[in-house]
């Protein structure tokens, strides 16, 4: 039994499911409703795979006048709502509802137009992160959040999430790099806001809408901010016999006055596995490991490394390695980007995802390794220690119900940790169901109240992803202004 | 006049505005008061003055994070950031030339609310870019927080970019947390002379596409037209860079160079919109668009009224002074935009922001979502009624 619960589905609305799908298929071709129990298997669960719900149906539109028809539909008959992208999400954001009709974008894929005057791309939200920066590549440029998952994660579960990545540092997360949106409003009606300019007029939808988890409205197309490519970028490897001193070192970095592009952490669990994936040349006599990356030209890499050198070289690593050529630093980037997938191979584990102020990375990872320790459970430490977004991957046995409760418990008091120190739950994943019972550390009543009054005027009944971000109790009462067909 | 209410803590101002929201006295937010004039006009019962809400309540250099509370003015925190070498980076723009003022001081406070970048925004974002957390009362009297102190942050929806812009319709803000960025060692400015608005619109459209790290790109028109690039970083590297994109717009022609102070002065002025501040009984704009579509906008909207003008931003910021008579240029303005983008009237005499759109009008759908979302921060409506949109 875990500790986190998924509310009753709705009998009437599973009872009505025949007719359902007769209904869609009004709008929707047949190649685009997956009906059997088979094909639904796919859509079961996301990366947070402990997690597993078979939804009523899954569509798969091909534009936005086809969700709109699914929405307004929806919303008529008082049927819930999971949009989904690949399904990456680590905090079970795009985890089905049994009584839900899960809308897949992963058919709207495509570039739609980019246009390097002006550094802006639109694209489909269904189109990979990486498809929106290998479309505009041969021109040099980028598009700069870099969630782990950017083989497979789409830009509509970016902007759910408010997705950010290691390069973050510099660029900004998903919030920071959309100019525009096209979305769905629950009844059906299309809005467009912002464009392919700056700063987009009336109140900041843009803002409330990315990173709402899919609550608020479903987001068809996203106009992106292109960066263009450095002339050059270089990591180097610093490694110390102390998690203390690496913090320390992170700290006096920052203050020094130069913003790297990243800064990475690894512990000796995390960078063990991940050498022995990826062979980059990691150290694997160390406590903990930096991936300090800069870019600019040839003259400013080396000024720059200079600097972090004689930094880093007060604090007495026990190695100190720039990259000496382009295949060693992708090797780098490939251990760090594979972490995840490499320390899955060996375990499974739940990925913590909470922010701290850096100043207190040595207490914290002190306390997370305690409070491991305390469940019996081992963990990994990987992530971006430039903004103190923290990714302690604590690992268990997922077969073992005992465990399951254990690990759930164990992340719960590593993020509580978080939330004390001044940092927050979640940084870049999401609360999604994960954190959901949690929010109550991070927020007062009236916090929370004011959030769910907002997705009351996206969604008066609730339809939209309804079992996330928010704790079950406490919630306001749902309109019931759907007209429901006679069963 | 109205009476003025001094709140000294967020409690207190939290039980005036109950007690307001029970009484439906409509209340009109005031900072530091250089920005009464942006908006539109108001008619309120009480001035909630936030002069006494002061005071910088974080400020961790190493950790890029600086919170205040909302009355404290922003030369209080660009002092301390100073003595440490940084900055907010957004640069935000000093109302006080456009309205005439001498004196004054703007707060950290009406820069979120108001959402006040300046010419650095290509490159950092927006002042709601930088914020990172807030503090608020709702027009109910509670005390609502969002965000925090942590750069990366997606706990709950982002009320804080709800609040960056809203120009106090949602909530008054009583603390804000920014992140801030070290500030550049020196600065280098390369200034091309004489061309025309299309031209200097890819010249600086190259520039910006170039890997060079511009951090301002301006046109002013006039004789001769001047076009801007701003480099900013150690000192070796901008005499790289300078030297590259010098070599790449060969084709516009060789730019003077302006140094570290002599282009803190240009870009001041550009960011405050000295050029435009006289004659100071002309309306002003702010518009923005695609800066492809800079030029042909200013073009469209000069062609019918006599206006003068300059861009910001690779063009895609347009800042215009017209006469301000009849619609002030609103129907021409909007109408050269065609929907893609927007314009704000920033500077007209109190009749004329009451008449026209001040802010660019939503289409409905979005219009209701914003009635919406003020019934839930200010059932009562009366957070600055009306200074955005009419019944918001």
């Amino acid at each position: 039994m875990t500790l986190i619960a998924m509310p009753e589905a709705d009998p009437t609305v599973l009872a009505r499911r025949a007719d359902i799908v007769k209904e869609l298929k009004r709008f929707l071709p047949e190649t685009s409703i997956i009906v059997s129990e088979d094909e639904r298997r796919a859509y079961d669960t996301d990366a947070l795979t402990a997690y597993r719900q078979l939804p009523m149906v899954v569509v798969l539109p091909e534009t936005t006048e086809q969700v709109s028809e699914i929405l307004g539909f929806c919303n008529a008959e008082g049927i819930k709502v999971v949009a989904r992208g690949a399904g990456t999400s680590l905090a079970g954001g795009a985890l089905p509802a049994e009584d839900a009709i899960v809308i897949g974008v992963s058919k709207m894929n495509q570039v739609l137009d980019v246009d390097f005057d002006n550094r802006t791309a639109r694209v489909q939200a269904g189109i990979t992160n990486i498809g929106i920066s290998n479309a505009v590549a041969h021109a040099g440029f980028f598009y700069a959040p870099d969630p782990s998952s950017q083989l497979a994660c789409t830009i509509a579960g970016n902007v759910a999430m408010n997705s950010g990545g290691a390069h973050c540092l510099k660029y900004g997360v998903t919030t920071n790099n959309v100019l525009g949106v096209k979305a769905v409003l629950i009844d059906g009606t299309v809005v467009e806001v912002g464009g392919d300019w700056l700063d987009a007029a009336g109140y900041d939808w843009l803002g409330l809408l990315i990173g709402s988890e899919g609550q608020l409205a479903i987001v068809t197309e996203v106009t992106v901010r292109l960066l263009r490519t450095a002339e050059g970028a270089r990591p180097i490897l610093l490694g110390f016999d102390r998690v203390e001193t690496a913090g320390a070192c992170v700290s006096d970095i920052i203050a020094s006055g130069i913003i790297p592009v990243a800064i990475e952490y690894m512990d000796k669990p995390a960078i063990k596995v991940c050498e022995s994936f990826a062979h980059a040349g990691y150290p694997l006599d160390v406590e903990a490991l930096l991936i300090v990356e800069v870019e600019g030209s040839d003259d400013e890499i080396e000024f720059y490394l200079d600097k972090i050198t004689a930094i880093a070289e007060k604090h007495a690593p026990q190695s100190l390695k720039v990259s000496q050529s382009e295949a060693e630093s992708a090797a780098i980037w490939k251990g760090r980007k594979a972490a995840f997938g490499a320390i899955g191979r060996v375990s499974d584990y739940m990925c913590m995802d909470g922010t701290i102020p850096t100043g207190q990375l040595p207490h914290v990872l002190k306390r997370i390794s305690e409070i491991c320790e305390s469940y019996d459970l081992g963990v990994a430490n990987i992530f971006h220690a430039g903004d103190g977004n923290l990714h302690p991957l604590v690992l268990y046995n997922m077969n073992d119900p005992a465990e399951m409760v254990k690990v759930e418990e164990c992340g719960a008091e590593i993020l509580k940790l978080c939330v004390e120190v001044g940092g927050c739950l979640t940084g870049e994943h999401g609360v999604g169901i994960e954190k959901r019972e949690l929010m109550t550390h991070q927020f007062d009543q009236v916090d929370l109240d004011q959030q769910m009054a907002l997705k009351g005027v996206f969604d008066p009944q609730w339809l939209l992803n309804p079992a996330k971000v928010f704790p079950l109790a406490n919630r306001p009462k749902p309109a019931q202004t759907g007209q429901r067909v006679a069963a | 006049m109205s009476d003025t209410v001094r709140p000294e803590t967020e409690d207190a101002l939290a039980a005036f505005v109950a007690e307001a929201d029970s009484k439906a006295l409509p209340l009109d937010i005031r900072g530091g008061g250089t920005k009464r004039a942006l908006g539109r006009p108001t008619q309120t019962g009480a001035t909630i003055d936030l002069s006494g809400l002061t005071g910088i309540t974080l400020y961790e250099p190493s950790e890029l994070v600086i919170a205040a509370r909302a009355g404290t003015p922003v030369a209080d925190v660009e002092a301390a950031l100073a003595e440490n070498g940084q900055h907010l980076a957004f640069e935000p723009m000093d109302y006080r030339h456009l309205y005439g003022m001498n004196g004054g001081s703007s707060t950290i406070g009406a820069v979120a609310a108001c959402n006040i970048s300046g010419p650095r925004r290509i490159m950092t974002g927006a002042a709601r870019d930088s914020l990172i957390g807030v503090r608020l009362v709702n027009g109910k009297g509670e005390a609502v927080k969002s965000g925090g102190r942590v750069m990366k942050n997606v706990t709950g929806y982002d009320l804080v970019k709800l609040m960056a812009g809203a120009h106090g319709t949602l909530g008054i803000l009583t603390e804000v947390t920014f992140k801030v960025l070290p500030k550049p060692e020196a600065a280098l400015t390369l200034v091309y002379a004489g061309l025309a608005d299309e031209k200097a619109r890819e010249a600086m459209s190259e520039a910006l596409g170039s890997p060079f790290e511009i951090t301002g790109a301006a046109h002013l028109p006039g004789d001769p037209a001047r076009t801007l690039l701003r480099i900013e970083g150690f000192p070796q590297s901008l005499d790289y860079r300078a030297g590259e994109l010098t070599r790449d717009l060969k084709r516009f022609g060789t730019p003077e160079r302006l140094e570290t102070e002599a282009s803190e002065t240009e870009w001041q002025a550009i960011r405050d919109v000295v050029p435009l501040a006289a004659p100071t009984e002309r309306a002003v704009w702010r518009i923005s668009t695609a800066p492809t579509r800079g030029p042909a906008v200013a073009a469209a909207i000069s062609n019918r009224i006599d206006a003068a003008y300059y861009f910001d931003w690779g063009g895609g910021l347009i800042w215009l002074a017209c006469a301000a008579e009849g619609d002030a240029g609103a129907a021409i303005i909007r109408e050269a935009l065609g929907g893609k983008g927007h314009a704000t009237l920033v500077r007209a005499p109190d009749d004329i922001r009451a008449a026209v759109d001040v802010f660019e009008p939503q289409p409905d759908a979005l219009m209701a979502l914003t009635k919406g979302v003020k019934t839930t921060f200010d059932p009562g409506g009366i957070l600055n009624p009306g200074r955005m949109y009419a019944g918001v």
